[in-house]
């Protein structure tokens, strides 16, 4: 023990010093209880791509697959339902599809690679329910519409082209996933395809 | 025994705790039965975590194993069908006692100065609680465990720019999965409860250091030397709250109010063991229909509401026709809460003595709260999302009202001493 005087300024360096090489530690090791939290690299490879045989699609119908665990929609639209498209941009939060919510491809009218197949991600940009395909009885909602996508969560309403309504809590059109056809029979869900 | 006892005093401090916090606690004589639930809250605590560490024994937190393993405890486990109901009812029944524990200090006054700290842990609780709740209802692992928790995670996605981020980050995978089941369960089972148990020994701690209000929200502790020594209670209380003070119509909480705790607590018993034998599932409130059918991530149930004790809140996102006001409003709903010592700027604490616009404006809150529950548990149409906006604006006009007139409100004279 020497009794020389107290380096005040010393001791604030060693200090602050401390300190800051502590918290750097700190930060360091919360590194990978927060990142092991990110998907792991197995839930990744799962979001490989996904077929669609259309083949037997009847106007009118459905399909649902499995992409990414998401339902993915292919639905085979009649010439009703695309004309019921028109005419209804005064209605529409993004008639346009202005925002990212498709690949360039799909940022059409129809929102689609072929007028007649409607590809989408079958999953409400509100909250993540999935919305039920009203065939025939989407009129219950929007006057004059026989077709279209209903969210019974929470009562929002897309036209037959994954369009959101104004004046429901879906802030987005539904996500068009990228795809393309393989052959006229075939679509591949996850990947824009040479063509894009 | 004598030594024995003295044997730990020299070396732990037991019998000074049991005086301080028990025996020579004072407690205002006058704690009529809203004061029970506080203590309730704690008996729901100590069901759900023993009942909680038994299921834990047989329940397998992954998304092939758990909704099985559930029906399994149910089925093949000897009284496991109690164990499940026990914990299932218990989180229903926590939430009853938070809320009128909540409402009976709103009443009071009791978060009013000096008691602001301890009123913010005690909201802290309820928060922990909600998410301690959440995360046990995605682990039976149904259509409603699991369309409930796609919905509040995506919650988080209304926050700009890296809200899309953070729900992958929350979720582990694209959707919700087994990842998220079981990172559910690792917080539900030890993170959180352990969270809880320190708040809670916190809310105690802050409680004890200011003393408890009372339905007159008059204040027990008078200046030292102010009062004659016959109007003193006749019992011992401990020196460190005598030395500063003169503590006038209180009582030691050990044995007196520990008694009256014991009547109260047979009576919650009854009805808490009425519904578990009786009505688990509450009319599908306490546990939802759709919640008996296995988690299915390409099929939403017809119509998804959460549990009934998220419904006010959930009722109010709903309100809201845009996504990240309705996310805001719903958080604003709580945040309120947590900052109403600073909210209410009013100097009396009781209702029994507060202007008669705040008993219509607490009444109307409370009657939008129960409405908006109610609302919560309905599907969106035009007319019930139209109540949801005319109670959601009363909701909040509680605290904008409160904050105004609370500064020079014509209050009723408070007397000096809790009467005899």
């Amino acid at each position: 023990m020497s009794n020389a005087p107290v380096d005040k300024g010393r001791r604030r360096f060693l200090t602050v010093a401390t300190s800051v090489v502590g918290a750097a530690g700190a930060v360091g090791v919360a590194v990978p209880f927060i990142a092991s939290w990110n998907p792991s690299a197995k839930a990744k490879n799962a979001g490989a791509p996904v077929e669609v045989n259309i083949g037997k699609a009847e106007p009118g119908q459905m399909i649902r697959v499995e992409w990414r665990g998401q339902p993915v929609w292919v639905v085979r639209r009649t010439p009703e339902m695309l004309n019921s498209l028109e005419g209804l941009a005064d209605q529409l939060r993004d008639p346009n599809s202005e925002e990212p919510q498709q690949p360039e491809y799909a940022a059409n009218l129809y929102r689609s690679r072929k007028e007649e197949y409607f590809v989408a991600v079958g999953i409400c940009t509100h909250l993540g329910c999935s919305p039920q395909y009203l065939e025939d009885s989407f009129g219950e909602q929007v006057e004059g519409i026989s077709a279209g996508f209903f969210c019974p969560c929470h009562g929002s309403k897309f036209d037959i082209a994954g369009r959101v309504f104004s004046g429901v809590p879906a802030p987005y059109n539904l996500v068009v996933p990228p795809h393309y056809y393989i052959d006229d029979n075939t679509i591949l869900v996850g990947e824009d395809g040479e063509q894009a | 025994m004598k030594k024995l006892i003295a044997w730990f005093d020299e070396r732990i401090p037991m019998t000074k705790t049991w005086n301080i916090h028990l025996a020579q606690y004072p407690a205002p004589k006058n704690f009529n039965f809203w004061y029970l639930f506080g203590v309730l809250a704690m008996l729901v605590l100590v069901n759900q975590i023993l009942t909680g560490i038994w299921l834990t024994m047989n329940y397998v937190p992954s998304a092939d194993g758990a909704f099985a393993s559930v029906e399994y405890i149910m089925r093949d486990i000897d009284y496991g069908w109690l164990l499940r109901y026990m914990h299932s009812t218990g989180a229903s029944a926590f939430f009853v006692v938070v809320y009128l524990h909540m409402f009976r200090g709103m009443m009071y006054g009791s978060y009013q100065k000096p008691r602001e700290l301890l009123w913010v842990f005690g909201m802290l609780i309820f928060l922990v609680l909600m998410a301690e709740a959440f995360m046990g209802y995605l682990l039976p692992w149904g259509q409603m465990s699991y369309w409930g928790a796609q919905v509040i995670i995506s919650l988080f996605g209304a926050i700009p720019i890296i809200g899309d981020d953070l729900t992958l980050w929350i979720r582990g995978d694209y959707v919700i999965s087994g990842a998220t089941l079981n990172r559910f369960f690792a917080l539900h089972v030890i993170a959180l409860p352990l969270v809880l148990v320190i708040l809670v020994f916190l809310h105690i701690i802050a409680l004890h250091e200011v003393g408890s209000n009372n339905p007159e929200g008059i204040n027990i502790k008078k200046p030292k030397g102010s009062v004659p020594e016959e109007e003193k209670p006749k019992f011992k209380f401990h020196e460190r709250f005598t030395n500063k003070y003169d503590i006038v119509d209180a009582f030691p909480f050990f044995p007196y109010y520990v008694v009256k705790d014991l009547v109260g607590i047979g009576i919650f018993l009854f009805l808490f063991c009425y519904v578990i034998f009786f009505a688990p599932a509450m009319g599908g409130l306490f546990l939802e229909p759709p919640n008996f059918e296995p988690a299915n991530p390409l099929k939403t149930p017809e119509h998804i509401a959460p549990v009934w004790y998220f419904t006010p809140f959930y009722a109010i996102l709903r309100a809201v026709p845009d996504k990240l006001l309705g996310v805001i409003l719903m958080f604003g709903a709580i945040v309120a809460l947590f900052l109403l010592p600073w909210i209410d700027r009013g100097k009396v604490r009781s209702i029994r003595y507060r202007c008669g616009f705040h008993k219509v404006n607490l009444t109307l809150f409370v009657i939008s709260f129960i409405a908006l529950g109610y609302l919560g548990l309905k599907p969106a149409t035009e007319v019930y999302t139209f109540f949801a906006r005319v109670f959601t604006f009363l909701y909040f006009a509680f605290f904008v009202f409160l904050f105004f007139y609370s500064k020079n409100e014509n209050t009723k004279p408070v007397p000096e001493r809790i009467t005899k």
